[in-house]
């Protein structure tokens, strides 16, 4: 067994896992409380790419930037999470709310409608090519943490930090603050929650607001530690994020970082050993294959997930 | 009832309300019109479809528009089987590309010099129908037991898989395609004529129409029916829920595997890029605008669709289609007749004040010209405002004017239906079209390509929001 090569792919796991775990919570916190796929939050992240992009070229480019580095960052960061949270409020208002008592395939269409939008929009202004954070002139690849004989760039490290940091003020949130309580009774039963004074439509509105905002932060993680982004990055982001939620237990917090730390290890390691384990018959191109027999296995198997309660069907 | 509701509702939901759903609908203009629609003999309506079809390729001597009929039909019956699935039976399909993909390349492998085979269409196209079917049936196997959303991922994630492997799997030569496909032979006569294709595709849409007709008022249809307005009760009433959804998949997919057997030698060339996410949301939008679950409408929004969308890609008919679909949208919505016409002449005078007003203050504001060059677009030349060198020449903005005035025209025209006041709202408008006219000269008419596609999808948004029946569906009324 070549342990560097495990390593590094429990690595690059690991910072794909966290960037799923973002999306998934987006995903998870949504339809727990609306009971509603968002279809769209996959191109939100990509939104977020490009508002850290616009950010990065606004302040004087990755070779030579106006601010120091981690300011840009933090600047990155802060820019695509309120602009996708802003995104994510625009979209519940105008796409969803108006069919919150239509037949449950409405809004999915609504979503695709959105999702469709967003791509082309940004495939208008901004076309179709790549468009890079050159992160690599930004942080030298050579600059970070060493385990044994592998460096772990510390771009990495930032990312899975970071992810880590968000999450952990995720939970915090829904579990400290008054408004994680009304998310949580929203979430129980939404009718109950109205007639106990919750304002329905505000926490709605937040949930939405922090689902997207963690969406476009994951969205600027990516293109931090993969260097390039485009129009259609998000349809794989929201399917992976959306299959992390389910293995993790659609509806759960801590499922949906469970979930998504599991995807993007299994990826990783489908992308790393699929050639050895099938003699060479299918390339590394085919993890997604992998991807979605988990889905499948989990959906057949265990459709609550690891951390979620069987749904009660009450008539 | 949600209690989350305001008042301004209060009558969804009340029993006399939905009862008298008929009566009101039989009270406005378009209502009866669609009922004369609806009770008009099936042969009638199937002959007023197909005519206009039979006698196109006489009034039609270009190879190229020769090609749009085609094309047209083999979306019309793409449409047809998705509306099976979404329009009947309630599933939302979002793998289905992925079965008019197998279609085309289960062609390419019994019919084609790379394959080696070259079978008798009258054997491939049913045995592509059974074959698709099947495949059909297995995608929707597991997804059965699965409550409505998941199925939307699973199959989602069936046609990336499907285009993964068709990428790179060696067998289908990766994102080159299969480019040396045999025309289409009846009983060892081959189709040479792009005629001859459309007549073939007209067949297949006639009996495939036909066919689903009968479906629809069968025992099977009815169930459908009953299983897409409500699950439960239709379990409880003994029917197989789980076999009657895997049924309508099947037969959305076998239809969508003729439709490629169809396309693949039409084209003489298949790549993986054909068959992705643009192609299954513009199906989408042909379902929703003709309205979901009717063959009419169906048949009617794909057409639409098509043609404008082909209309759009070209630059000197999208300046017209655009004016005149704005002005058109005006006269539909506001009434009375005066509302339309001091809109649209306050937003002439409106757009010259500001031309003059900006050409006095800086002139670089009006100095640039647009990409279009039709005859409306040199029209408005003199009324829009043009800054220098906004876009490249590719038609791509070249700075953040250009992209914030698209974004701050999206943030506005949202912005304006949020307004109750129908005064402001018409007050409201005007900027908000000249800002539109501004935006599409400037931007959108650079890349008519890229705009239809945007169009799509704010068009399906706007019509779930405030027409799900589409033109022709029928109107749900619930009890909620």
């Amino acid at each position: 067994m070549d342990w560097d090569k495990v390593v590094q792919l429990l690595v690059s796991g690991l910072t794909l896992g966290s960037v799923y775990a973002l999306v998934a919570l987006g995903f998870s916190m949504v339809y727990g409380i609306l009971k509603l796929l968002n279809l769209a939050h996959g191109d939100v992240l990509m939104v977020g790419a490009f508002i850290g992009w616009g950010v990065i070229s606004w302040l004087g480019g990755a070779q030579d930037p106006n601010v120091a580095v981690w300011l840009l960052i933090v600047l990155m960061l802060l820019a695509a999470m309120v602009g996708c949270g802003f995104l994510g409020v625009a979209i519940e208002r105008f796409a969803y709310r108006p069919l919150r008592r239509a037949p449950r395939i409405a809004p999915l269409i609504s979503a695709l409608g959105v999702s469709f939008f967003l791509q082309n929009s940004v495939l208008l202004l901004f076309g179709a090519n790549f468009r890079s954070y050159d992160t690599f002139d930004l942080v030298d690849v050579e600059v970070g943490i060493s385990l044994g004989p592998l460096n772990v760039w510390i771009i990495r490290i930032v990312v899975i930090g970071s992810a880590f940091a968000m999450m952990a003020g995720l939970w915090l949130l829904v579990t400290r603050s008054k408004l994680g309580k009304a998310m949580r009774a929203t979430a129980f039963d939404r009718e109950a929650a109205a007639m106990m004074g919750i304002d329905v439509d505000k926490v709605i509105v937040k949930t939405f607001f922090i689902g997207s905002a963690l969406a476009g932060a994951a969205g600027v993680l990516v293109g931090l530690v993969f260097g390039s982004i485009n129009h259609f990055m998000g349809f794989s982001y929201g399917l992976k994020g959306f299959t992390a939620a389910v293995v993790g237990g659609i509806g759960s917090i801590p499922g949906a970082m469970f979930g998504g730390l599991f995807i993007g290890l299994s990826e990783a390691l489908s992308v790393g050993y699929i050639e050895d384990f099938t003699r060479g018959r299918l390339g590394s191109a085919f993890s997604d294959l992998v991807v979605f027999l988990i889905l499948i296995v989990f959906m057949l198997v265990r459709p609550q997930g690891i951390f979620g309660k069987p749904e009660v069907k009450k008539v | 009832m949600s209690l989350t509701e305001g008042p301004e509702q209060p009558r969804i939901g009340v029993d006399e309300w939905v009862a008298s759903a008929d009566e009101r609908r039989a009270r406005s203009r378009s209502g009866r019109a669609k009922e004369a629609i609806e009770r008009a003999p099936a042969a009638i309506k199937l002959v007023a479809l197909v005519v206009p079809f039979a006698v196109f390729p006489l009034f039609v001597d270009s190879d190229y528009l020769m090609q749009v009929g085609i094309d047209t039909l083999i979306f019309v019956l793409l449409a047809l089987g998705l509306n099976v699935a979404v329009g009947w039976v309630g599933l939302l399909d979002l793998g289905y590309v992925a079965f008019f993909g197998i279609g085309s390349y289960l062609y390419a492998a019994i019919a084609s010099e790379y394959a080696g085979r070259y079978w008798d269409a009258v054997i491939a196209i049913p045995v592509i129908a059974v074959a698709v079917a099947v495949a059909g049936f297995l995608v929707g196997l597991p997804s059965r037991r699965l409550v409505g959303d998941y199925l939307a991922i699973v199959t989602l994630f069936f046609l990336q898989l499907w285009l993964v492997v068709l990428i790179n799997a060696s067998w289908s030569r990766g994102p080159n395609g299969i480019s040396d496909i045999y025309p289409l032979k009846f009983f060892g006569r081959q189709v040479t004529s792009l005629t001859g294709y459309f007549y073939v595709a007209l067949i297949a849409f006639v009996v495939i129409i036909s066919f689903l007709y009968l479906l629809n008022r069968s025992r099977t249809g009815r169930a459908w029916r009953a299983l897409r307005e409500d699950e439960l009760a239709a379990e409880l009433m003994t029917m197989p829920v789980g076999r009657l959804k895997l049924m309508g998949f099947a037969v959305g997919a076998s239809i969508a595997g003729v439709a490629g057997a169809i396309y693949a030698p039409v084209q003489g060339a298949i790549f993986p890029a054909s068959f992705d996410l643009v192609l299954l949301i513009t199906l989408y939008a042909m379902v929703v605008l003709g309205g979901a679950g009717s063959l009419v409408g169906v048949t009617i929004g794909a057409v639409l669709i098509n043609g404008s969308l082909e209309a759009l890609n070209d630059a000197n008919n999208a300046s017209w289609i655009f004016y005149g679909v704005v002005a058109i949208a005006l006269i539909a919505l506001l009434r009375p007749w005066w509302q339309p016409v001091a809109v649209i002449g306050s937003t002439v005078v409106f757009g010259f004040v500001v031309h003059e007003v900006a050409e006095q203050a800086r002139p670089s504001l009006v100095g640039g010209a647009t990409f279009g060059d039709s005859r409306v677009d040199r029209i408005v030349d003199s009324w829009v405002l043009l800054p220098q060198n906004i876009v490249s020449g590719d038609g791509l903005p070249t700075g953040w004017l250009g992209r914030l005035a698209y974004i701050a025209l999206v943030a506005s025209v949202l912005g304006l239906t949020l307004v109750h006041s129908r005064v402001w709202r018409l007050v409201g408008i005007v900027p908000v079209l000249y800002l539109a006219a501004c935006v599409w000269a400037n931007i959108l008419v650079a890349q008519p390509a890229v705009a239809r596609f945007v169009l799509i999808g704010a068009m399906l948004v706007g019509l779930m929001a405030y027409r799900p029946e589409g033109l022709f569906g029928k109107q749900r009324v619930e009890i909620v």
